[in-house]
């Protein structure tokens, strides 16, 4: 199993009561895996059906491969301007 | 030139608008977003920016370079702020110049349209009553009561 780090902002950071939480994966794991780990934990109920997940710091589709050590965000909708 | 900022200090639009203009810009365009009194019927007492810094100061940018790769010889200058904003706070300021003002008013629209679209930021929006929420572009319309 990996240990990957995902940063919660905004309401979902209010959501899960943190600004990151760990999730555990066995690899090969992908951007879906870690929404559905997500999904387990106190306060996954609340996330949308397909939340967006920035990975590195870009916009990245859940079928997407993810390694140890890459920035991974669930982002809520935007609502800048 | 193209420069993009997430701040979390109060913008001064005139400082974006001397960072754009040149000779050989003819036309010079300036967005301001601020803080409105009253969004979705309820009265607004301010309204709290926070952002993914990292990934909006690189989205912010991204943003400004696929304007400056779809509108040729634009010069461009934007902020965002994050922090507590009161009523009229500039919240977001766009300057766009060009020799032109069609590439430069394109341009702006372009670049409040994705970035409003894009760029991780979010707002709660505090209210007279003392309560408050985040701010959801994409949550339905509330329900309009008809009167019978």
């Amino acid at each position: 199993m990996t240990q990957f780090q995902v940063l919660l902002f905004a309401s979902y950071a209010d959501a899960f009561g943190a600004s990151a939480v760990t999730v555990s994966l066995p690899e090969p794991a992908t951007v879906a895996d870690v929404v559905r780990a997500l999904r387990d934990l106190p306060g996954g109920a609340t996330l949308p059906f397909a939340p967006l997940v920035a990975v590195d710091r870009r916009y990245t589709p859940g079928a997407v491969p993810i390694v140890a050590g890459q920035e991974i965000a669930v982002i809520p909708p935007v609502a800048g301007g | 030139m193209i420069r993009t900022a997430i701040v979390d200090v109060p913008i001064a639009p005139a400082a974006l608008l001397a960072a754009v203009t040149s000779a050989a810009t003819g036309a010079t365009t300036l967005f301001l977003g601020t803080v409105r009194d009253i969004n979705e019927g309820r009265a607004v007492t301010g309204i709290e920016y926070s952002a993914y810094t990292a990934m909006a100061t690189e989205e912010l940018q991204r943003v400004a370079d696929e304007a400056a790769a779809r509108f040729d010889g634009i010069r461009v200058a934007v902020e965002h702020r994050t922090g507590t904003l009161q009523l009229g706070d500039v919240s977001v300021a766009i300057a766009v110049a060009h020799a032109r003002r069609t590439p430069a008013m394109d341009a702006q629209r372009f670049i409040i349209e994705e970035l409003k679209r894009r760029v991780p930021i979010w707002k709660r929006e505090h209210y007279v009553e003392g309560d408050w929420h985040w701010v959801d572009p994409t949550a339905p319309a509330p329900a309009v009561e008809c009167a019978p």
